[in-house]
């Protein structure tokens, strides 16, 4: 990257950094250190910097620079893992800063940020380079004074000994660089933390306060030209052949060509979902000139006909035949009645599921429908790229880097050491950006057009050629006895293009006849991660479910899910039950008691409870509904997870209340919907978001205190939210919810 | 477009979606962006932000502090309604919402 070095004020150093760093992004916490940000001032070359390991860096003025491995979009992680590296470090905060890591896996790990694992994949890790860095510090202090390093101690970021000697890290930074790194560092006990569980602020706050270029939208570079693509106006379709000589007269266009994303027979890993690989690409001066242009293009389209992807498999590659067609919802849930019907694949079963239902006195059966939902982050899609003969440079918005370098590197047929990328704050992820499509994409620009190119999508591009959570259906029935004991439990889902059922969750292992089945219809609509895919439709489904149930069985809805857990605890059903009936109870009796459910006091709410266990964590909400304007609206919600050890309070809670309003949002607007293969929808004014009026007034959050590791937090407070809000609209309108989204009414139909 | 609310900016004190705005609209109206609001981010309403540390992706949160300080300077004292009433065209896909409302309530508090 071009940088120029100047002067040694604050602007210099960022400059110098990109240098150093190979990217766009400096991220300094200006903010949580005023000291720290007058060192770096002073500061002149980044060369001066001592690295103890691929973490941590510390300059003689005692400055310490910490790298986030994991990219950011809003989870905190460029806060909450730095904060792990220097607990164990014992630094001072007031003297960290915090850097965005380029992508390096050898160095960093492996720098993915999805799944609800950032902290968790790092817990060990980070703690490890931390305690060894500390101690490779003491270790030079030990030399420098010749007293035994066991007499050393190290506390917020001084070295000190009983003689009387002390000294700053940073002073003994170049001596301890020397030493040989330590193994099998012993870390420290919970209870001696002093930064972990302690909230520390947003280390990128003053940046996001003060518009500061952190996203990959505002990425700009030397020459750089703007690329869109004209994809197809339906799944199903491609393109045929153009006509560009209306857009190649719009001023400030440079080119305008078809590509080809994947070549034939290209193996795909999981997470090279693409939605269309015939690309139309206008490229230009401008965002405005690009737009304006691509909108005088000529283009024919066709159907694609059945296709075939190749794709990795466990076993080598295998084919996947991709259907044709122009698929509409209407046809979709017809589709996906008559396949509920047909059999399916057998996922688990215990006991004798069939004579429990054969013998029962009451069956409860209920079947549950959701849509595609599109991930609709703040920021669309986009991605900078120049590639040139020898290597290729990438800068942009990235939950995974290292997935796509193989894709890259096979694409543009460069070895992975020829391509660097730098990882910018996102505007949100959800799922999304960990598929890189986008990336690849850029790639091919610009290669094809031999300059730095940005690859921007718009906000309808952005909606319409989405890797969507997928449609969903499933159909749980509930066997009673004649006592009004649940007997036998069975659930079939369904969905396109893939079934959503956790066969080994909760209730299995809670009941003695239970059965669970999975069935898929293939489509050519690209599906893909969305916080907790699966679980976010299961949790609605699942959690409407069983407070039906609870209701027939004349119990309470938390009291029935406990008993349940009882059960699982003290003498479970089945072998492989994923998850910890005593941790699962205990969100339950805590949000019961935070909630104050069943007292008094709360005459004024229509109340709905739902828990859920997903990606190692157990959350669970009260959802306090009233009437406001004719309309349900959900105005106070109290939540309590149980994720372990919290790593930075203040900031999960705000997860928390953020996972809340996503999920009432998603609950009463998400749906995207196709008809002839085209979506619907395409910007906000057809596509609902959540606004500030209708999201509530108070989200209480508590997090269950123990001191398990970590595990993770981004996904699991988001999908019992949906059944939360189902049940809440139940007390509040008098009708059952079966069908996402959700209506007041639900005789009204999309 | 101005479905979002994330471009927002200054038109002399009213807050605008600069994706809307033709610049003959202008006129010798001043056009002020978040990066006009303050030098070194320490307008009330920034200050407010920071304090309840609202951001998560933080993509979002310029056009909401511009629309903040455009009813904080109409409405010093807004009341929740006046709050959704101005804040309703900014989204934020995070659903930060609630620290938001919070800091809008403490910068106006911190006015005086
Ligand atoms: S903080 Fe992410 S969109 Fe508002």
């Amino acid at each position: 990257m071009k940088t120029t070095k100047t002067t040694y004020n604050r602007r210099s150093f960022l400059k110098a950094s990109m240098l150093a760093g190979g990217g766009m992004m400096l991220s300094v916490s200006w903010l949580s250190s005023a000291k720290a940000a007058d060192k770096l001032e002073a500061l002149n070359v980044p060369g001066q910097w001592v690295e103890l390991n691929g973490y941590i860096q510390i300059t003689p003025d005692n400055v310490i620079r910490l790298l986030c491995p994991n990219p950011e979009f809003g989870q905190n992680v460029m806060t909450s893992l730095p904060m792990m590296l220097a607990e164990e470090l014992d630094a001072d905060w007031k003297n960290v800063v915090v850097e965005m890591g380029p992508h390096d896996n050898t160095k960093l790990g492996p720098q993915f940020t999805g799944g609800s694992n950032s902290v968790r994949m790092y817990w060990k890790p980070l703690r490890e380079a931390g305690a060894a860095a500390r101690q490779m510090l003491c270790e030079a202090a030990a030399q420098t004074w010749n007293v035994p390093v066991g007499e050393v101690a190290a506390k917020a970021g001084v070295l000190s000994h009983s003689s009387g000697k002390s000294a700053k890290y940073g002073e003994m930074a170049t001596k301890a660089a020397t030493v040989a790194v330590p193994k099998g560092m012993k870390l420290k006990s919970p209870k001696d933390f002093t930064i972990v569980r302690n909230s520390k602020k947003n280390v990128e706050g003053l940046k996001v306060i003060t518009g500061k270029p952190l996203f990959g939208l505002d990425y700009r570079a030397d020459g750089m030209l703007i690329a869109m693509i004209q994809h197809p106006p339906a799944f199903g379709m491609k393109l045929k052949s153009f006509d560009a000589s209306q857009t190649l007269k719009m001023p400030g266009i440079k080119d305008v060509f078809s590509l080809k994303l994947y070549e034939d027979g290209f193996v795909q890993g999981g997470f090279d979902t693409r939605t269309f690989n015939d690309l139309l690409v206008v490229v230009g001066k401008s965002t405005w000139e690009v737009m304006n242009a691509r909108k005088k293009l000529l283009v024919q389209w066709e159907p694609t006909g059945d296709s075939k992807d190749t794709m990795a498999g466990r076993d080598g590659k295998r084919e996947v035949t991709i259907p044709g067609g122009l698929e509409s919802t209407s046809a979709q849930l017809e589709k996906m009645q008559e396949m509920a019907k047909k059999p399916a694949q057998l996922l688990r079963k215990d006991g004798d599921p069939e004579t429990a239902f054969k013998n029962a006195a009451q069956i409860i059966e209920r079947t549950y429908n959701a849509p595609f939902l599109a991930h609709n982050t703040m920021e669309p899609m986009n991605f900078f790229a120049h590639v040139t003969d020898d290597k290729a440079v990438f800068v942009g918005p990235l939950q995974a880097p290292g997935w796509v370098e193989p894709t890259l590197s096979k694409v543009l047929n460069l070895p992975a050491d020829k391509i660097e990328i730098q990882m910018t704050r996102m505007g949100g992820g959800f799922g999304r950006r960990a598929y890189a499509h986008y990336m690849t994409e850029a790639a091919l620009i610009s290669k094809k057009v031999k300059a730095p190119i940005k690859l921007i999508y718009t906000r309808e591009d952005d909606m319409t050629y989405g890797i969507y959570r997928p449609m969903y259906t499933a159909t749980y029935r509930a066997a009673l006895d004649a006592n009004k004991n649940l007997i036998g439990f069975h659930v079939k889902g369904g969905g396109i293009p893939e079934h959503p059922v956790h066969a080994n969750r909760f209730p299995a292992g809670a009941v003695d006849n239970y059965l669970a089945e999975g069935w898929e219809i293939p489509s050519n609509i690209t599906i893909g991660a969305f916080r907790a895919p699966r679980s976010n439709f299961n949790a609605a489904a699942e959690q409407s479910f069983l407070d039906e149930v609870a209701e027939a069985m004349g119990k309470d809805p938390i009291e029935l899910r406990l008993e349940l857990l009882k059960r699982a605890k003290e003498n479970p059903v089945g072998k492989n039950n994923e998850y910890d009936p005593d941790r699962y109870a205990g969100v339950l009796t805590l949000v019961r008691d935070k909630s104050n459910w069943n007292k008094g006091g709360n005459e004024k709410y229509h109340r709905g409870v739902a828990a859920y266990f997903c990606h190692n964590s157990y959350a669970a909400h009260v959802v306090d509904m009233v009437t406001r304007d004719g309309q349900p609206y959900v105005e106070r919600v109290f939540s309590v997870i149980d994720c372990g050890i919290v790593v930075n309070p203040d900031s999960a809670k705000n997860m928390v209340q953020g996972a809340v309003v996503d999920g009432i949002g998603n609950a009463f607007y998400g749906a995207l919907t196709h008809k002839n293969g085209a979506p619907e929808q395409s910007n906000f004014h057809n596509y609902r978001l959540i606004r500030h009026n209708e999201a509530p007034k108070q989200i209480d959050v508590h997090f269950v205190e123990n001191d398990i590791d970590p595990t993770g937090l981004g996904e699991p407070p988001f999908p019992p939210v949906f059944g939360a809000v189902a049940n809440a609209l139940y007390k509040t309108t008098g009708k059952r919810q079966y069908n996402q989204p959700f209506k007041a009414d639900p005789e009204k139909r999309i | 477009m101005a479905q979002c609310g994330a471009c927002t900016v200054h038109l002399g004190d009213t807050a605008v979606r600069s994706c809307q705005l033709p610049v003959s609209a202008v006129g010798k109206e001043a056009i002020t962006t978040i990066e006009g609001l303050s030098a070194k981010g320490d307008h009330p309403v920034q200050k407010a932000w920071l304090e309840h540390d609202v951001a998560q992706c933080g993509y979002c949160q310029a056009g909401q502090i511009m629309s903040a300080a455009s009813l904080l300077k109409s409405n010093p004292k807004p009341t929740d309604a006046d709050i959704d009433a101005a804040m309703s065209g900014n989204i934020c896909r995070c659903g930060t919402y609630l620290r938001i409302k919070e800091a809008i309530k403490s910068a106006s508090t911190n006015n005086g």
